[in-house]
Order: C-alpha cells, then structure tokens, then sequence
C-alpha cells in the first residue's frame, strides 16, 4: 500500500499581504506552516498504512523553503518526502499546479493511493485534488469524511455531499481528498523529530519532470489575477445592551423590528 | 455564436435551487454578451413539466443529457459527457454551483478543456470589448477581493457560491426548446459504484443552501442547550449550525461546522449566539447578507462583522426572542 500525499505550505494566520502589481502573495516575514486541512489527509495516510503496510510519501511543489513544512510530516510519521521546486513552476494556478503535481507524482513511483486535503487555506479552491485526478484518469472521491474498508484492491469511503453521507467504492489507484472529520492528526512525536532533522529530501526541478514549459508556472496557468480589493471588515452594524429587565426587552424588541424591516420574519 | 451555459442540478427528480440562482446569473451575462443563455442538465428522468421551469427562470434553452447512468453524480461519467459537449458546442462560459457536485466536476472538466476555473465566486461580469468572464471571489479567508479572468482559453468557467444570488421571478411566458441528448456509452466510466447514502439528520440537509442558519459556539456551554436554538432556527425557517469548538466538543456533528475547516455559507441571515468570532469561522460567514450576534462580550470580534449585535446573556436573550417570535407571528395570523 503506497500512498502518497501532496501537500501544501501556507502562511500561518489569514493576516497575508498581497503584491497588487502581480496580484500575488508576499510571502517574505510570514510564519508558513503546513495547510492545516493537509494535516488531516496525512493523518488518515498513516493510519492505513498502520493497518495494510506499506509507506507514506509526503510531496509539495513549493519554494525551497517548503522543505520545512514536508521535514514536518515526516516528523508525524511519513517514511518518504519530495520537493517539487524551480523558479518555473512560481505563479501556477489550479490548472498548472495539478499539471505538475500529476507529472511528478508519476515520476516519484508507483502508488495505490493519493490523498489531498479538500482545499488550501490560501488558495482556497479545492481544485488541485480533482484536478490531479483528471491528469491521472484515477478514480475519484471528494470531499471524503470516512474510509470505510480496504480490500482486494478497492477502497469504499464516504463523502459529505448536500443530502447526507454518500457511501463510494472505488478501485486502486485512486484519488481521494478528505475533509476534517476523517481523522484527528497526531502530534509529531520525539522520535519522529529526529528523524526529520536528518533525513535528506529527494528534490526534482522541472528538467527532471516530463513536462512541457508552457503549461507550468505563471505561463502554463489558464488564470490571471487582474486586480485585488480589500473589502471592508467591519459592517458598520447597530449593537444594542441588553442589561436589565428592560434593557433586554428592549434589545429584543429592536431586533424584531430590524428583522421585519429586512423581511427575514 | 457561443452560448452561456449554467449546470442544472437535481435531488430526487426535482430541480435544487442553485440551478435557478444560476440562471439569474447567466441571465445578466448572456444580455451583456447579446448571446441565448442554455441550462443543461446531466441526469434521468426529469419531465418536460419539470425542466420548463428553468426557461421560466430565464434559460433560454434546456439541454438534457438524459441517461440513467447520470442519475447519480459519478465524477468520470459526468466529467466525460460534459467534456464532449464542450468540445461540440463551444459554450462561451459555464458556470456551476460551488456545490460538492461543481466543485467536483468543473476542475475535473476544466483539466480535459484546457480551461481556467474560479471557485467560488461571488461577482461576475463581462469585459467590455475583450468580452471575457471577470470573475470575482473572496480569498484567503475572505480578507480580500480577488478579479480573475483567463484571456486565453475557453469556455470561461466558474463555480458559484450557493445563496449568492436569488432566482429571477417565475415568469410563464417565457418559452424556449427543450433538448434531450443522448449519452454515448463510450463516457460511461463504471470504474466507481455508489453504494448509498445515508441521509443527514432531520433539518440539517443543505446548510450551504439554506435561507437562515442559526449558529451557536463555545458560549452555548452544552448540548442540551442547542435546544432553544433549534427553536430559534424553526421559528425563523432556518438550519442549525455551530463553531469548530462546538463540533470538537460533540454538541453537533461534523457536517454542522461553519467555518475554514467546515463549510463556507452565504444565507440571506446568518444568527449566532456565544460565538466570538475568530478570523477561522469568520471566514466561512463573511459573505452572508445579514449577520446578528449575540455575545456578552462587548469587544468580541463577531461585533465587527455584524449587522445587528446584542449585547448580553444568550440565554436571557434567546428565549425572549423566541417568545417574542412566537408572539409576533400568532398576531401576524
Ligand atoms: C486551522 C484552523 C481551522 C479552524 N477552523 C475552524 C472552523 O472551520 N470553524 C470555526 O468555528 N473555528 C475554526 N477554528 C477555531 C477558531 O480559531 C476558534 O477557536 C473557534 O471559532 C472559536 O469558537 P467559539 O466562538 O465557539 O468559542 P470562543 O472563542 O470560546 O467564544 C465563545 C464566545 O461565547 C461568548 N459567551 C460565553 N457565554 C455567553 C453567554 N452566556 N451569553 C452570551 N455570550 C456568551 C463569549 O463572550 C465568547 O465570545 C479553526 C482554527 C484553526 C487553527
Ligand atoms: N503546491 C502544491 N503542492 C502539493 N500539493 C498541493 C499544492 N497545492 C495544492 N495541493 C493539494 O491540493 C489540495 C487542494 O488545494 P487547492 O486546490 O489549492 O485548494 C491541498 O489541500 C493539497 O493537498
């Protein structure tokens, strides 16, 4: 059982700064940490392979500086991490980042598995998954919050969709990509911090991968960002106490009357 | 000429919502574009009756794939189907809803198409002269705006947050052809079975789509307590919903969850009470039409993004409106 995980660094707090010339992140003197929601497809990574064997390989196509988040997840337990970098791949939007990912996944090895996280927290699109998936005609589920059972070669899950649990079975190689009710991620252990520190990342730029430039990076990406607002955070809203008998009749009285004016009662 | 296209979806031979919030949508670009604006749905069975009310929501056209093996959302089935009518047709854009469905299928197509996609979007519009698809979507956590647009490649697609637009008036004399297509069965990929589903609890199903959802957090301090908001979101023809610390401490479940690592909402009201507000579930909330909170706590952060906030003890406060509520709506009678 080789799974393989992609995962993703991003800034620690929704606090980014943005470069309005390029409409990109500025990534300089931000905390980066592994996307939290990848940590829960790591979790349920590892916890396969604690019951069918086998071995978790970590990758992310990031700056050199992503090392740090792939060392962490070895660090929890993957046995195996790989780091996607070149100044080509810089600018990539879903499209060109799946389109790379796919490459370099099938560069890496053989594997029955790969798990993404349902979305990054910068990015926020959810599009990588599936769109790995389209790259690699694989089977796919989204949106998975329990892996049922594992065996003779299919993997049956169930995904959140809007009327309730949708039960899927699915043959290997296949894609899945969870949401947080999979699994509780474990913490990175003593053992697994030693391990990380001395463990050497294999690391493939883009003339290791069968790629084509024109469909990576900046180039290769369908999208362009034309222009970044910052919308106003605050609403400017009316707030009212509700201290004492009266007080709170009162505050409950207005918000009635706030509700009939905007025709939500 | 190029059509706009928006994705139709149904729920047990009826038409869901998000197919007509939609075709409001589509409506707008297809007269900026001066283009017929077609909904097209991938499923069986559905009646002539029944796909006339897209036309009567604005479609110019139906087009329906129509084919039991599209009865259940199977990614590479759909994906294939949509891919080929793609290539056919050359739509000029397509738009879907930002539902588990779109957001599985559209970068499943996109990829096929070579296409760029936009997830979520809240704001569409057409460029004037290059006349493509400006799409507009709140991103990192909804702290900003961004406009994106892909100048080289077609169809222009997008995903759509549910909510984020109201279904144009039903107006009956609109008229239009409805179309069946027949699937070919080289796009049957009968790789994945779907073996089930396992409804959600009662009053939950559809908290993406839903008109009100009524929040509680950490301030509820129990499970039991959930039950005057229950009441509250039942008077108010609502779904209930809860923080992460809610969830984590196993007031409600998993698919209840509103927030970065839950669900992203738009309701047309959105009613909390002993929430705080942090940066993780505000940025499943932000672009909710309304926002009324209820906290003790004057400086809390969910005060900032309010509409309407009280100030004081949820659970004096809760009550009395649900009384009041009760009041208003016996006298409305
Ligand atoms: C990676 C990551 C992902 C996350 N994802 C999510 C997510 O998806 N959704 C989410 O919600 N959070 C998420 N969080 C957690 C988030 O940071 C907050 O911890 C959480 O939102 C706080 O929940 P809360 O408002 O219920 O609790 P608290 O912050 O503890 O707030 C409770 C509030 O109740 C008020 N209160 C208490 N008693 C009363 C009373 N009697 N009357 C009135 N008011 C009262 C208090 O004044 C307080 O403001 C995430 C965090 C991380 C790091
Ligand atoms: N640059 C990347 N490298 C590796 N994995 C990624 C990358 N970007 C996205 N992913 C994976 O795809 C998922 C969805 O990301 P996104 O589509 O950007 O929201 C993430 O949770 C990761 O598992």
């Amino acid at each position: 059982m080789n799974i393989i995980i992609p995962i993703k660094q991003v800034p620690e707090t929704s606090d980014v700064k943005m470069d309005k010339e390029t409409g990109t992140m500025i990534r300089e003197g931000v905390v980066s940490i592994i996307n939290p929601l990848d940590l829960y497809a790591i979790e349920a990574g590892l916890l396969l392979k604690e019951q069918h064997g086998g071995s978790v390989t970590v990758c992310t196509m990031g700056p050199p500086a992503a090392a740090k988040a792939l060392k962490e997840a070895i660090a929890m337990g993957c046995d195996e991490a790989v780091l996607f970098t070149d100044k080509r791949f810089a600018g990539a939007d879903t499209w060109a980042t799946s389109y790379t990912l796919a490459a370099a996944i099938k560069q890496v090895g053989a594997f029955d598995l790969i798990i993404t996280g349902e979305r990054a927290t910068d990015g926020d699109t959810g599009q990588v998954g599936p769109g790995i998936a389209a790259w690699l005609n694989l089977p796919l589920a989204t949106y998975v919050s329990r892996i049922e059972s594992l065996n003779a070669g299919r993997i049956v899950v169930e995904r959140l969709v809007e009327e309730g649990y949708q039960a899927l079975d699915l043959p290997l190689p296949a894609l899945l990509t969870v949401v947080k009710a999979v699994s509780s991620p474990r913490l990175p252990t003593l053992r697994g911090k030693k391990k990380a520190r001395a463990y050497n990342l294999r690391t493939l730029a883009a003339v290791d991968l069968p790629v084509e430039d024109a469909k990576i990076g900046l180039k290769g990406s369908p999208t362009k960002v034309v222009k970044i607002d910052y919308p106003k955070v605050t609403r400017g809203g009316v707030m009212v106490k509700a201290v004492g008998e009266e007080g709170l009749n009162n505050a409950v009285d207005s918000l009635l009357d706030f509700l009939k004016d905007k025709k939500l009662v | 000429m190029s059509y706009v296209w928006t994705l139709a979806e149904q729920s047990h031979g009826r038409l869901r919502d998000v197919s007509f919030e939609l075709l409001s949508r589509g409506r707008i670009l297809a007269d900026k574009l001066d283009t017929k604006l077609c909904s097209l749905l991938l499923s069986s069975g559905l009646a002539d009756e029944t796909l006339r009310e897209l036309i009567h929501r604005g479609a110019d056209e139906v087009y329906m794939v129509d084919d039991p093996r599209l009865d259940k959302f199977v990614v590479e089935t759909h994906s294939n189907v949509l891919a080929d009518l793609v290539r056919r047709y050359k739509p000029h854009t397509i738009l879907a809803a930002a539902t588990s469905t779109g957001r599985t299928l559209m970068p499943h197509v996109a990829i096929k198409v070579t296409a760029g996609l936009t997830a979520d979007c809240t704001e569409l519009d057409i460029e004037e002269g290059t006349r493509l698809l400006l799409q507009t979507r709140p991103a990192i956590g909804g702290n900003i705006m961004a406009t994106i647009k892909s100048p080289h490649h077609w169809p222009q697609m997008a995903t759509v947050r549910p909510k984020s637009s109201r279904p144009l008036a039903l107006d009956t004399t609109r008229v239009g052809n409805i179309t069946r297509i027949a699937m070919q069965d080289v796009h049957h990929d009968a790789r994945v079975k779907v073996l089930g589903l396992r409804p959600y609890e009662e009053g939950l199903a559809g908290i993406e789509e839903a008109d009100v959802v009524v929040a509680g957090g950490k301030g509820m301090k129990k499970a039991d307590n959930f039950s005057m908001l229950r009441d509250l979101a039942k008077q108010l023809g609502g779904v209930i919903g809860g923080t992460r610390d809610a969830v984590d401490r196993g007031w409600l479940s998993y698919p209840h969850q509103i927030g970065l690592s839950g669900k992203t909402i738009s309701p047309k009201l959105y009613m909390c009470a002993g929430v705080s507000g942090s940066i993780q579930h505000l940025a499943g909330i932000k672009t909710s039409e309304y926002i009324v909170a209820i906290n003790q706590d004057p400086d809390a952060n969910i005060f900032q993004v309010a509409d309407f906030g009280i100030v004081g003890n949820l659970f004096e406060v809760v009550p009395l409106i649900n009384a009041k509520l009760e009041a208003y709506k016996k006298e409305d009678k």
